[in-house]
């Protein structure tokens, strides 16, 4: 268990910057998922933290002490590739062995915690098997069995699941987020795929460009996102953005989009005459014939249990869930009644969320 | 191990096309052999039944080849070796048939020696200075990384014996003209580039994870090379190895020019034999044979090493 902050990291290859300025806390024991799309910075970051890359400026603390430039061999850190990283000249057991082999353990020692490890991860039977053989579901486990055997102070995970098909990352993402609880262990894990993020995370940070744009719990990175690139990376379908020209005074508690009046959370900073998109996600639209906002249904997307109608309006496309039992018809105008506690306001050029009532004066 | 179940695939050659391609190579493969073979039979002839005309191809086998390879003798007349003792051995016995004695053993096993002790010393050089310079190109960020390796490289782009002279030279200056340490300095040198672009090849393929996996379960990198780069890199460790040995085992212009006795390989060693009387072709070919044989038996050791695809399926792309 280790708390692991980043103080104003920044990595630089070259001329090329793919990591600016990260400051990042993660806490003892807690499950901290680095969410971001590709090429944003995230395995760098990572690396970072292991002492496989050196930051260009910044420092990297461990337990309060700076290991910025220290060798990965002595940070006691354990890391799961993206590609399992197995040596395929040893067998699973040398190869749940290896961390410990370096460390002078006795043998009987080795071999006890070896063995306890691979009942942990239930693969007791494929101790003597050659690593190239294994499915991947297996080749995971060794991987994880390697990382946990010497129970280091904290587990980094590039993208471990990254390699599976859908239906056992899901099975593999429970089991993974179980035996962080059983072991208690301090977890940084990489991915770009929200649902796997939203699902196991106690923490995520969202990067984009080399830069975090925002941490929080998953519920609240849904609810508040705090950039237009939150709101529009998670959630699927993302957040629906209306375009609108406005300026509004601190306190106010409604927009006027294309004429028509919308009540919103209270606002807690003024706004000068500008560009703004207000956001809103997909179950917080229904259809209201009453409602001033009119649009055109353009497309329908049947999921089952609900489905997303895409309306078009004069400020924008929005797309709502609505169950599917509502029968609509391409090319019929509706209303469109937005919940007003769940609206958020950007700014359209630089894509901060503006501060209100929503985000509880989180930032401004 | 289970058997395999193969499933018939599409792309699977048709039974016309295997025929052909068998045929082609078995007729390659006997191209190839035949010059040996004669050599090999050659070597157990006779004198006369090496050159007759029309070349024989069922003889009645004889080792005075490799007698005559192994020793030094001399032609006496009949008189004079009725004078001497009866021969004591089968190989004075045969010698003495034809009117010669044993003076003393020939100097193929010291010039045998040589080439064992310069080739694989070389070899052994030139592939441990290339897993390392390979291994540090392929990892590391070195300045000019690419202009070294072209240098490196245009090392081969002229015959090695276009700088015949200035070796010879610098040689002669440093007294290292026909010294065993001479040879191997100057065979490891020539094999050292062709080593490291080889390895280099075989080093980018081996993920960094496999190291970096390494360093952070607490390896230093030198551990980690040793321990988990080294065994990855075995095949293209044991190709380069044998690519370095034939050149090392066969070079021919350097032996003559800078060997002439002490440090003499097999190369230059092997038209001596030929003698100052008869031509003796089976001794010339007993030599060839026992030549080939180290290097044959040093590519048959290594073959499971090169066919042996031991990161196959390990990581997953
Ligand atoms: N050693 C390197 N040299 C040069 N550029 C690099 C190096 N490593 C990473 N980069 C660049 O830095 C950027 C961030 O890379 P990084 O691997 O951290 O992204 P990522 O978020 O992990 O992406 P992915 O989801 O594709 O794994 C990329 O544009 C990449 O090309
Ligand atoms: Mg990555």
């Amino acid at each position: 268990m280790a708390e692991i902050k980043l103080e104003s990291v920044a990595k630089t290859f070259g001329t090329f910057t793919a990591v600016k300025g990260v400051n990042v806390t993660v806490d003892h024991g807690s499950f901290f998922v680095i969410l971001g799309p590709s090429g944003c910075g995230k395995t760098t970051t990572l690396r970072m933290m292991a002492g496989l890359e050196l930051p260009t400026s910044g420092r990297i603390l461990l337990d309060g002490e700076d290991v910025t430039v220290l060798p990965a061999s002595a940070r006691d850190i354990a890391f799961v590739f993206q590609l399992f990283a197995l040596y395929p000249h040893m067998n699973v057991r040398q190869n749940i062995a290896f961390p410990l082999r370096c460390q002078n353990y006795r043998r009987d020692e080795v071999r006890r915690s070896v063995e306890e490890t691979a009942r942990l991860l239930r693969i007791d039977h494929l101790l003597d098997r050659r690593v190239g053989g294994l499915s991947g579901g297996d080749r995971q486990r060794v991987a994880l069995g390697r990382a946990i055997v010497r129970r280091p102070k904290a587990f980094l995970m590039d993208e471990p699941l990254g390699a599976l098909d859908s239906e056992f990352r899901k099975l593999m993402c429970g089991e993974l987020r179980e035996l962080h609880d059983r072991i208690d262990a301090t977890t940084v894990y990489i991915t770009h795929d929200q649902l796997e993020a939203m699902a196991m995370a106690d923490v995520i940070a969202i990067m984009n460009q080399g830069r975090v744009e925002q941490i929080g719990t998953p519920q609240e990175i849904y609810d508040r996102p705090a950039s237009m690139f939150v709101a529009d990376f998670i959630g699927a379908p993302p957040m629906s953005f209306l375009a609108v020209r406005a300026s509004l005074q601190r306190g106010a508690r409604s927009i006027e989009v294309d004429g028509v009046p919308l009540e919103m959370p209270q606002l807690f900073e003024d706004r000068a005459e500008g560009s703004l998109a207000l956001g809103v996600r997909p179950e917080n639209v229904s259809f209201a014939d009453s409602a001033g906002l009119r649009g055109r249904v353009i497309g329908a997307e049947y999921l089952g249990t609900t489905q997303i109608v895409t309306v078009t309006t004069a400020n924008g496309q929005i797309k709502a869930r609505l169950p599917s039992g509502n029968a609509v018809r391409i090319g019929e105008t509706v209303g469109l009644a937005l919940r007003p506690d769940k609206l958020s306001l950007f700014d359209a050029v630089s894509g901060r969320a503006l501060s209100s009532a929503l985000y509880g004066g989180l930032h401004g | 191990m289970s058997t395999p179940i193969t499933a018939h695939s599409v792309a699977e050659p048709s039974s016309r096309s295997k025929l052909i391609a068998s045929f082609l190579v078995v007729t390659y493969a006997v191209i190839t052999i035949l010059p040996l073979l004669w050599i090999f039979l050659t070597g157990f002839k006779t004198p006369p039944d090496s050159i007759a005309y029309p070349p024989k191809v069922l003889f009645e086998p004889s080792v005075e080849g490799y007698v005559n390879l192994f020793t030094t003798r001399s032609r006496q007349t009949p008189e004079f070796l009725a004078t001497l003792p009866p021969p004591q051995t089968w190989y004075e016995r045969l010698v003495r048939s034809r009117n010669m004695v044993i003076g003393g053993p020939s100097k193929v096993v010291p010039r045998f020696v040589n080439s064992m002790v310069i080739g694989f010393g070389s070899t052994f050089l030139a592939v441990c200075f290339g897993t390392i310079a390979a291994y540090a190109f392929s990892r590391f960020r070195v300045p000019l990384a690419d202009d070294l390796l072209f240098f490196i490289l245009s090392t081969r782009m002229m015959p090695p014996i276009a700088v015949a002279i200035p070796i010879y030279l610098m040689f002669r200056h440093l007294g290292l003209t026909d010294t065993k340490l001479g040879m191997i300095l100057l065979y490891t040198a020539v094999n050292v580039s062709l080593a490291v672009w080889l390895l280099k090849g075989f080093m980018d393929e081996i993920p960094r994870e496999y190291e970096e996996a390494a360093m952070v379960d607490g390896y230093t990198r030198l551990q980690a090379f040793f321990k988990v780069v080294l065994p990855q890199a075995t095949t293209g460790i044991a190709a380069t190895a044998i690519f370095c040995l034939i050149f090392a085992w066969n070079e021919y212009a350097f032996a003559v020019l800078l060997t002439s006795g002490d440090a003499q390989t097999m190369p230059p060693f092997i038209p001596f034999i030929i003698g100052e009387g008869g031509q003796d072709w089976p001794a010339v070919a007993a030599a060839t044979t026992i030549f080939f044989i180290p290097i044959l038996c040093f590519t048959i050791l290594l073959r499971r090493h090169l066919l042996r695809g031991i990161t196959f399926g390990a990581v997953r792309k």
